[in-house]
């Protein structure tokens, strides 16, 4: 087929978007790796900021991550069967509970976290540990585990599976962890990838619940925007960059495998 | 077939068993049944009549209502969940599980009860060699096509030799080729197994074939149970009547061992007086020379279907009459034709 000129403008449009969109990103690595940014590149490429990062903000960086896997265990174990017993049970209750579950998504994080220091604020070893940012991020997250999950469910018959299942003489548990998850890999998967780049990139909860000893790696970034100088906070944005960016490939390549082997199943 | 077949099977008996949903909705209404060992029997009807229903209660995927029970042999199993009836299931869905291949799939239940791997192996390959599906062994489910699945489901449900087969409308997904074949296949498997089965259909074809006997359903209760040729030639009431097949409803009167009817008069041996409402199957009014007709009636319409004809007639009776025919002849809407109708073929319903 001839490519028109439509192909060609059509082509350009998006070259100018996705230019939008990635310049910037580009500006701040360079700007992490440059000597000095006010001199430009003349100045000469270093790794100096980088390093310093890592003298100031590693245990941020590692407290993101395992912030990060925590949520995803919380999720995991709480989000899995909630979505099945969500999916099993179709009523109004159940309506209710998945609402309800959505809200943090739709609420602002500042007023969560407002609520949750209002609340619990009084327990001061709660309020001063990780764990209180931990209960933040598990409140944001977990409703993109059960939907991931539920969406699964609702793709296939999975109750004629559980009780074909059972008359072949498997009990619950049995039937729970060798038909009803194996079935719902994808959308556990596709969930718990979701959980980990919120969870690692969430700054609004966070940045009202964390204390100077509980700072994650957003936080430590608008820290060091703040405070620092301009190629220490760009350094910073690019390890930030080199964490989260596999996750995101990750997630959108499994979210696009899902809908294939749904649509052949 | 090398499979071990379990002569006399398991007697299978509903005592008051009723259904009423939490809802309210009543889907089965008391019902008593007993399905004698190696028996195939068929719950025909429509769909909402509760055939699928009962099936579960058998199954114990649901609970009768207080006061009905569920006997296996002698042993009572209403409290029993599923899981510990030894029940074997097909459904229409196939409902194999996607995550493993033909073979995990069959052995699964083997698995469930405790077989070591090596009789495992054994009794897949016995099942495969019986439904004739050897080369599927290592396929995932989603390469099968939908006769092969439900073929592996058979194998799937039969491999833990149950003690009894429910059959949840097997055939209902496949096109009418393959269902005529895998009904053929289930027929034969039923029997020589010489397992107790159950089979829930709506189509009253696949009910007739494969039957010991038939349990035609409606609104939540049974009407009628009997062998294929007592439901089909003598229905109970007019909803059998009418659901077996096409029949024929005409209204004539009784006058000195003659039946009359608007297109002539039909010998009549059954009794009753004055004006009585008559049943006949199309294929049992024959066409006949003029010479030999009791009745007399004109084509309305006639449809070729390949085997047969079928023909609307008026004339002959208070409303158009079907009549179907083996004859190669053509007819013509306008023709004149004689019928004749045995005296025996005519029905008379109780009610």
């Amino acid at each position: 087929m001839a490519r028109t000129r439509y192909f060609y403008l059509q082509l350009g449009f998006t070259l100018l978007v996705c230019a939008f969109l990635i310049v910037p990103v580009l500006m701040s690595i360079v700007a992490g790796l440059t000597e000095n940014f006010f001199v430009g590149v003349r100045s000469g490429f270093t790794l100096r900021w980088i390093g310093l990062v890592w003298e100031l903000y590693a245990p941020t960086i590692f407290r993101s991550m395992y912030i990060a896997l925590a949520t995803l265990t919380v999720t995991l174990v709480i989000g899995v069967p909630t979505a099945y017993v969500l999916a099993k049970r179709p009523g109004l209750l159940t309506r209710l509970v998945e609402e309800f579950l959505v809200l943090p998504v739709a609420i602002p994080g500042l007023a969560i976290a407002l609520a949750l220091i209002l609340t619990y604020g009084g327990f001061r070893e709660f309020r001063t540990s990780w764990l209180f940012i931990l209960v933040g991020h598990v409140l944001y997250t977990l409703p993109f585990m059960v939907r991931s999950v539920l969406a699964v469910l609702s793709s296939f018959n999975f109750q004629t599976l559980e009780e074909s299942a059972a008359s072949l003489g498997a009990g619950f548990w049995r039937r729970f962890f060798g038909i009803i998850l194996p079935n719902v890999r994808s959308g556990i998967v596709a969930g718990s990838l979701a959980v980990v780049t919120l969870s690692i990139g969430e700054f609004n909860l966070t940045w009202m619940l964390h204390t100077p000893e509980t700072m994650t790696l957003p936080v430590g970034l608008a820290d060091s925007y703040a405070s620092m100088r301009l190629e220490i906070g760009s350094a910073y944005t690019l390890v930030f960059f080199v964490m989260i960016i596999p996750l995101l490939i990750a997630l959108q390549r499994y979210s696009t495998q899902r809908v294939k082997t749904t649509r052949h199943a | 077939m090398s499979v071990p077949a379990r002569k006399g099977g398991t007697t299978i008996r509903l005592v008051d068993c009723a259904k009423t949903f939490p809802n309210g909705t009543r889907a089965l209404e008391r019902t008593t049944l007993e399905m004698k060992g190696g028996e195939t029997i068929v719950f025909l009807g429509p769909s909402g009549c509760g055939k699928t229903t009962l099936l579960r209660v058998i199954a114990g995927l649901e609970s009768p209502d207080a006061g009905g029970r569920v006997l296996f042999d002698d042993e009572d199993v209403t409290g029993l969940p599923i899981e510990r009836r030894n029940v074997g299931m097909v459904f229409q869905s196939y409902a194999l599980f996607p995550n493993m291949n033909v073979a995990e799939n069959i052995a699964y239940g083997l698995k469930v009860h405790g077989a070591d791997a090596a009789q495992r192996a054994k009794r897949v390959d016995e099942m495969l060699q019986m439904m004739q599906i050897a080369e599927l062994r290592d396929r995932r489910i989603t390469e099968l096509s939908g006769g092969q699945r439900q073929r592996v489901a058979l194998a799937r449900a039969i491999a833990v030799q149950p003690r009894v087969l429910l059959l949840d409308e097997p055939l209902t997904a496949l096109d009418a080729l393959l269902r005529e074949r895998l009904r053929i296949e289930i027929d034969v498997l039923l029997h020589s197994l010489g397992i107790t089965a159950a089979y829930v259909t709506h189509d009253q074809g696949e009910a007739m074939a494969i039957g010991d006997r038939v349990a035609v359903m409606n609104k939540g209760a049974i009407i009628q149970t009997g062998t294929p040729r007592e439901i089909y030639y003598k229905p109970a009431s007019a909803f059998v009547a009418d659901f077996i097949g096409t029949m024929n409803r005409v209204r004539g009167t009784v006058v000195d061992g003659f039946l009359e009817l608007p297109g002539g008069r039909v010998p009549w041996t059954q009794g009753g007086t004055g004006t009585l409402e008559v049943l006949f199957r199309p294929n049992d009014a024959r066409i006949v020379p003029d010479g030999e007709a009791q009745l007399r009636g004109e084509v309305a319409q006639h449809f070729f279907l390949g085997d047969r004809t079928r023909l609307h007639v008026t004339g002959a009776a208070d409303r158009v009459v079907v009549v179907e025919t083996t004859e190669h002849r053509e007819f013509r809407p306008g023709d004149r034709i004689g019928l004749r109708i045995e005296p025996d073929t005519l029905l008379k319903l109780r009610d």
